[in-house]
This record gives structure tokens, sequence and C-alpha cells, in this order.
């Protein structure tokens, strides 16, 4: 997983399933035709999938905003399942023939047999949750307001400090529309926002070292909560702290060490050491290394951890997941002992399990998966300050720029973006170039002491699984794990 | 409309509307892929997809000002609306003196490069089937661990581009990738490995046979059963070929223009200096025959060739489009890469670093004691500074011999030095994409373990 760094208003439109009706003459009828067609054979289950994404971005560099773009992403997909099987056709003509042909490509792959079903979706339904009620969408706000915004923050990045050499900002806004339609029934459309403001910094020193500070965040919100200079000048002001911080930053020591995690972004180390390792794919395949560990202690006493899709506005939230299944709360880790995994319906139905709204894909190109959407460790009961006083030499580690596990090892490395040695109970110097590495069903054991600073990160976690990248959130308070092995280059 | 036509149809609104030069690119991509998972097909994909994007220049005081637009939908009410859409995000952004399309200099000839087959259009789905399936049997049959797998992958995309300026150059050019992977898992007292092996070409003939592709990934997940940390220290490190190349995808990022002229590579401002050891010799080839990363012209029309990057560790030339060459002062390099929904930017074409002496394993026995690394992970490189830092596995050696297989271990050094420390280069250069590195040794490098 990784962080990184007009127009003319679309008409006025209903809700998103009167989009496609209108735009594409998708209606129920199409639907129940279409979703018939898979059926033909034998098959568990068939859904469609339809998508209608406008995306534009404004970037920043140099002082100017060079360079503007627009893009319009439609298509549909056709899914056939059965068993472990599944048949997949898209394309980006919604058209009820394309449609056909595409149901019948996916169904090509079932078990031959010839009874033939008939299917009705059920009245379109609103899901259930409105986590993100948008009434302006991103795209619509005009691109005047979003380059006058990357000036603003040129002009005060660059006042900071004489360092500051060069700013790049760039404004990314998201309007997606899905439909979803499956041989149970199912029938559900959403509309799903997402914004996202970066700021980079490249500072330099007088003896000519270059580091960058990046800052950024995001969320299912309206674009205007980014406009207000109470919302971007912190995050400006961290991007610049980051970069000078670093130009101080000497190599950090290699070796065995404890280690403070700060609240927020450090949760990467719950995504990738613990979360893609309780994804029902890999749990049914039995290709992870917490395979057939429910129950079993995988994390110290106080350690709980969840993933959840819920939460207003956040950048891994849904309202439904792209199965049309209703996001919701899962708890993965409860006081240290195994609970749960995330599923998608596939899994679900194979494993004897309920899905858990976590079946999601990058796009309609793409088949859905089990990937996380917030997944955050609960708070414990210290104060930040005595955690990090706790350790007599060892590592404080604030800002990741990302991680990878390997699933069926377990095995994760994540590199620090600011990262500083604790002494005696004490921060002293920055270092750079650190990562830590260990063991995912191993690593939470580690950990001794939970501050009760929770914080979610601020929303630019993309995670990337088999080639598709969705956007998702975590979370973590302030904790200590002993014994880490961290990569450096200093003694 | 056919893309040739909205190609041409969006220029001409673009133009028509008060751009003062455009370009439009069309990529029509037909793909199909097969999972196989033990003697199951787990999916099977197919897709057919056409993306029009179109970037346009609106002059202004002292520059020109740029937008791009992208629109998968090819009828004349969306080419038209992306159009006018794209003159209007122009007209909000700042003139630019730098920007435009290329002067001149477009691709006159358009050789051949081999980059379809014909016939292998006709391959059917059953095909891919069947070399999924032949390498997930291989791999499950070569040793009793091999317990489980992730799948074996086969699939095929075919792509055509059709690109277009208004300084009047127009080209098409086909191109096909055809792949097999395959990745088993061993299993051996209680704990798992993974590993995965693949073949991928632009003809279906030249893909490496399934059985080959099927037990090559069985081997490198079994030869790791048993890995343990090693004690941190300072050692020499040989990096095989597929983690050779991924240090290289490394340094071509940092050569490329944009990171040059934004300082945020430390390769800037290196141009002529000597920046790495004298064994290292690393070229850049838009032309060579069935090459993956092959291409008649750039993103900009311009013609691809050959450039001798780093001439026996000295930085010989960064990675050009005309945008970047014009803020270096600097003439395009042929390197613009573009996709429909983006701005050119730099890529290499295909980018390698020429053979030494000598096999893996005369590298690993020359070493003495020290580490031979055949996988890494995680995202710890900074270009800007050529810090880096990634998780690693492997063997440690002692006496020229693999003495045990190595895992959860880190190895951190910087880039620069690396290149600087490189005492010697394999002879085999295996191409498992568009980049490509023989094995090679680097002298000194800490290893974070115990």
């Amino acid at each position: 997983m990784t962080r990184e760094p007009e127009t003319t208003p679309g008409e006025p439109l209903g809700g998103p399933a009167d989009l496609f009706r209108d735009r594409f003459g998708i209606d129920e009828r199409a639907l129940d035709a279409t979703l018939g067609r898979a059926l033909e054979r034998r098959v568990d289950h068939a859904d469609l999938f339809f998508e209608y994404t406008s995306q534009d971005s404004v970037v920043l560099e140099e002082g100017i905003v060079k360079s503007g773009d627009r893009h319009l992403v439609q298509g549909a997909g056709v899914r056939v399942q059965t068993g472990e099987r599944q048949g997949y056709a898209h394309s980006d003509d919604i058209t009820v023939e394309s449609l056909e042909l595409a149901a019948g490509t996916a169904r090509a792959i079932s078990e031959t047999g010839d009874d033939a079903r008939a299917v009705a979706v059920r009245g379109r339904g609103a899901p259930t949750h409105d986590l993100y009620p948008v009434v302006l969408a991103p795209t619509d706000v005009p691109v005047a307001d979003k380059v006058a915004l990357l000036y603003e923050i040129d002009a005060y990045a660059r006042s900071r400090d004489p360092r500051v050499e060069q700013v790049i900002a760039s404004v990314v806004s998201q309007h997606r529309n899905v439909m979803i339609a499956a041989s149970d029934g199912t029938w559900v459309a959403d509309v799903q926002p997402l914004v996202r403001l970066n700021i980079q910094v490249l500072a330099a020193s007088q003896d000519g070292r270059r580091e960058t500070g990046y800052q950024g965040a995001g969320g299912r919100t309206e674009l205007h909560t980014y406009l207000t200079p109470d919302a971007w000048k912190p995050l400006a002001d961290e991007a610049v702290r980051l970069a000078l911080v670093n130009l101080d930053a000497g190599p950090c020591p290699a070796g065995t060490m404890d280690v403070v995690l700060g609240p927020g972004w450090p949760g990467v180390l719950l995504h990738e050491a613990i979360g893609h390792g309780l994804e029902g794919d890999f749990n049914r395949k039995k290709t992870s290394a917490f395979s057939d560990r429910i129950g079993e202690r995988v994390a110290a006493p106080g350690v709980t951890v969840v993933d959840d899709g819920t939460l207003p506005g956040r950048r891994g939230s849904l309202n439904v997941d792209d199965e049309g299944t209703p996001t919701g709360r899962t708890v993965l880790i409860e006081d240290g002992i195994l609970r749960g995994y995330m599923h998608d319906r596939q899994n679900a139905r194979l494993m004897g399990h309920e899905p858990t709204g976590n079946g999601r894909r990058e796009s309609y190109a793409h088949l859905p998966m089990p990937r996380m959407t917030n997944t955050f460790m609960l708070a414990g009961e210290e104060e930040p300050e005595d955690v990090i006083r706790s350790v007599e030499r060892g590592l404080y580690a604030v800002t990741f720029g990302g991680g990878q596990v390997d699933i069926t090892s377990g095995k994760f490395v994540f590199s620090a973006s600011e990262a500083y040695l604790i002494e005696k109970g004490r921060i002293t110097a920055p270092v750079k170039g650190a990562s830590l590495i260990g063991n995912g069903p191993d690593v939470l054991t580690r950990v001794s002491r939970i501050g009760r600073d929770l914080e979610l990160d601020q929303g630019v976690g993309t995670c990337g699984k088999d080639g598709q990248g969705v956007p998702v959130g975590v979370g973590l308070p302030t904790i200590r794990l002993d014994a880490v092995t961290v990569g450096g280059t200093g003694g | 409309m056919s893309e040739e036509q909205a190609v041409e149809r969006a220029l001409a609104r673009a133009t028509g509307g008060g751009a003062h030069s455009a370009d439009a690119v069309a990529i029509v991509a037909e793909a199909t892929e097969v999972r196989v998972r033990g003697e199951e097909i787990e999916h099977v994909k197919q897709s057919r997809e056409r993306t029009l994007g179109l970037r346009v220049l609106v002059g202004g005081k002292g520059g020109l000002g740029q937008a791009i637009t992208s629109t998968s939908d090819l009828s004349d009410e969306a080419v038209d609306r992306m159009a006018s859409e794209a003159v209007a995000l122009a007209r909000a952004t700042a003139p630019d003196p730098d920007a435009g399309l290329p002067e001149g200099g477009f691709a006159e000839d358009l050789p051949d490069l081999e980059l379809v087959v014909a016939e292998d259009r006709r391959a059917g789905l059953d095909r891919h089937v069947e070399a999924a399936r032949r390498a997930e049997r291989a791999a499950r049959a070569l040793d009793p661990r091999i317990v489980n797998s992730e799948g074996s992958d086969a699939g095929s995309q075919f792509r055509a581009v059709h690109y277009a300026n208004s300084a009047g150059f127009e080209g098409r050019y086909e191109s096909a990738s055809h792949s097999l992977a395959c990745s088993p898992i061993a299993s051996a007292e209680g704990s798992m490995q993974t590993d995965f092996w693949y073949s991928v070409s632009r003809s279906l003939a030249g893909l490496d046979e399934p059985e080959a592709v099927g037990r090559q990934a069985a081997e490198r997940a079994l030869r790791q059963l048993g890995a343990r940390r090693i004690a941190t220290g300072e050692f020499p490190v040989v990096f095989d070929g597929p983690t050779a190349r991924s240090l290289l995808a490394s340094v071509a990022g940092c050569l490329s223009g944009y990171a040059i002229y934004r300082k945020s590579s430390f390769l800037a401002g290196e141009l002529g200096e000597r920046i790495a050891s004298d064994r290292v010799t690393v070229i850049d080839d838009g032309r060579r025959p069935a090459g993956l990363g092959s291409r008649p012209f750039d993103g900009e029309g311009q013609p691809t060739r050959r450039t001798t990057v780093i001439e026996a560790g000295v930085l010989g030339s960064y990675l050009l489009d005309s945008y970047s060459g014009r803020k270096l002062g600097l003439g395009s390099t042929g390197n613009a890469s573009r996709s429909a929904g983006s701005a050119p930017g730099v890529g290499a074409t295909n980018l390698w670093m020429e053979p030494g002496q000598g096999s893996l394993d005369e590298l690993v026995a020359d070493m003495g004691k020290g580490l031979l690394v055949t996988g890494m992970f995680g995202h710890g490189f900074n270009p800007v500074t050529g810090d880096f830092s990634r998780g690693a596995k492997g063997f440690w050696i002692e006496g020229g011999e693999r003495c045990f297989p190595v895992e959860e271990i880190t190895i951190a050094g910087n880039l620069r030095t690396m290149l600087s420390d490189v005492d010697a280069v394999g002879e085999e250069l295996l191409w498992l994409g568009s980049v490509a590195a023989p094995p090679l040794r680097v002298a000194r490098m800490t290893v974070a373990g115990e």
C-alpha cells in the first residue's frame, strides 16, 4: 500500500440508477434479461456491475498550474460464478447488446446443463447507509477554485522557509456512479465522491542536500472541506516540516530494537502485517500465514483490530461494496484473539460465512476480491508520552511511505519517512531510511503498550492487490513494539 | 466511430475551438486472461476497450496552457464534449514557455518491430487454459512439499495505438503481449513459502514451455523452505537477474528528464560524470526486434532510437521527451510515454545493463562470504537522495557456497554508492519485461537481521 503524491457540470440527473437508465437504456427489463442469459446454464450466482466515473485533477509545479486533466470512464461487467470458478467479461460499451454478448462469454466457463432460470431484480434499493451525502460533486466544483487553491498553497509553503525550493501540489476529484444487479435479486446503486489534496515540498540545504516532505488529505466529502485555509495550511506546514526534518536526519541504525509507532498513518502496519492475511480468499485457499487460526492468539492482550467501512466521509468507506453488500464493521482481532476474516460473496459462500461487505474492485474492468476498507486498532489507556518514555533505546516512527507483505510467509516490510531515535525515554535525533521488517502472525504479539490516542490517517492510502488499486484508510494509537528488526545504513 | 475517425474529429474540434495545437491518441485493447488453481479454472476474463485521449495547448502570454481529457465513450457527442472541455480547461491553466508539441523531427520510417504475430490472434481461450494447467501440474508434480498454490495465470493482450497531432504527424502500430505465470506454495514443518516464475513475449511461440515455468516456480519456492534470519552486519551482496532488474528499474526512474529538472533525482546535474563502476553500461533501445518495450514512435510521434544511458560508469544521457528536454536545454531522446489519460511523460523503452562475464554461481563463488538476494519487497527507495532500504530474501553464502536460505532481513545502502561498488557483472541477460539486467555484485551493503 502506498501514499503519493473547468468544466461543464454534468446535466441534472436523478439517482444513480436513473443515470444508467436514462443515458444507456439499462432498465429493470434489460437487467433481468441479461442476468437470465448469464444463468442459462447451471451457475451459482451471476451479477452485473455498471460504472460511470468522471475524474479531474489540476497540478501545480514550479509556481504555476501547467496542466489540468479530465477523464470519463464508463463500462459494464458481467460475472458468472460456479463453485470456485468465475467467468468475467467487460466492455466499455454499455448497451443491452454488448451486455448480452458479455453474459454469453462469462457463462461459457460454467458447467454445462440446461436448467435455465428466470431472474427478477427487486425494486432498486437505496443503500442502507448514507455515509457521504454530497450536494456538490467534487468534479462540479469550478476548476478556477481548484487552481486558486493551488496558488495559495504554493505561496504559503514557500513563505514558510527559505530552504523550500519546489512545491508540487494537486487536487484530484472523482465522482463514481455504480450500479449492481445480481441473480439473488440484488439491485442497488450508489454515488461515490472522492477528493484528495496532495502537497509535496522539496527543500534544499546550503550544502546541497535535498529532501522531500509530503502531506495529503482526502475522503468522500465535499471538496469545499479543503478549500479553507484552516484545512490546507496544516497540511502545507506538515509537508514543509517533514522536508526540513529529513534535511537534518542521519542514517538509521540497523538491527533489532524497541519501536514506538506514532498514531494515525503508521496503522499501515496493521494493513500489511495483519489485514491482507485476513482477507477471505487467501484463507479459503489456505495460502495465508493466518489460515485456520481463528480463535488463536495472534496479538498481545489488549490488542483489538477492526475493519470498518461505515465511517462517515472516510476514504475507505462505502455505502455498499462493489457486489452490492452493505459495508459493516468486522472485528478481526479481539483482545489478541483472531476472530474473523473479511469476505466478498464468493469466499463467504465457499467458506460458509456471511459476506462482510469487503467485496471491492478497482473498476468495471476488474473482478471483485476481498479488500480492506478502514482498518485500525482500538485505543488503549496509556498516555502517548509514557509509551515513548518507557523505551531505553529505540526508534520512534511517525510517518511511513508504504509497505508490502508476502501473505503466505507472513513477512512484511515498511519504510519510515519520518523517524527519530529514542534514547533514555527521550526523542532525540531524526533518522532517515529506516525500514521495519517482521512477520505478520508474530508482530502484534510484541505490542507491550497501547496509547489512548487513536487517530485515523488523513485519507491518502491506496491499497494494491493483484494489480488492482482501491482507496483505503488505516488508523492506530501510539503503540510500543518490543524487539523489531530495523533496516538502515547506520551502525 | 472508428478510433481513427475519433482521433481526427477530436483534433479538428480542438483546433477549430481555439486550440493553438493538439495531439490525440486512441488505444484499443483486447485481453483474455485465465487463472487455473490445482486442476480447476479459477477465473476467465475477456475484454475489449477503447480509450481516446486528447491534449490541447492554448496560446497565452509567453507560452502555452495545457489540458488533457480522455473518454471511453467514442460517440460524436462525447468526443465533441471532451474537445471543448479540454480547451476550456487549458484556458484555466497558466502559460508555460516550454509547453508544446515537438518542433519537428517526427518519425518518418515506421519499421516492423515484430510486435505482433498475426496467427496468434486466432489462439483461443483453450490454449491459455491448457498452458496454465500444464504449468500448475508441473509445479505440483515436482515435489510432494508443493502442497498448494495461488494459481497459474495465462493471457494475451492485443493493442492498437493510433496517434496524430496538429503538426501533421499520424502513425499507428499494433502490438501483443502474451504471458504465463505460476505461483506455487511449498510447505514443510508448519511454515509456508511462496515464489513465482513467469514468461512474457510478443509472440505465443516466444513463451517458455509451461512445464519449464512451473518447475522453475516450484524450485524457487522449495529452496526457500527453512529460511531464517542472519546477524546484522556489512557484507558483499549478489543480486540475481530478477532482483538486479528491479535495481535497474529504480535507476531508470531517476534518469527521467522530469525527475532531473525537478531536482527530485540523485542523478540531477550528473551528465558526463562518473556515477557507477566502469563495469556498468546501460542501453535504452526502443527498436529492439520483438522487445517488450519496443515501439516505432514514442508518445509524441518522435522516432524511437538507441541511447547509451551509462557508458562504462559515465552518465551519457537522460531519458527525455520534448518537454523535459526543453526544460534542460536538450533534445528529446524519443522516450515520451503516453497513455490515453495522461500528458506525455518519460519512460524507458527496452532498457538493459550490458552483460559481463561469469555465471551467477561464479559471482557467488568469488564472493566468499555474503548474501545472494533472490527477492526484494517494500518501497524503501528515495529517488531524491538515492537512499535504499528494502526487505529481502535469498541465501547466506560462506566459502562461496549457498549455506541456507534467508528471509526477514533488510538490505540498505545508497543507490549511487551501490552503483559505484558494483565489482562484478554476470553474463546471463534474461528478458522478463522491458527492463533486463544480468546478475551483479555490490561490494558492500548493510544487512539488518538479528
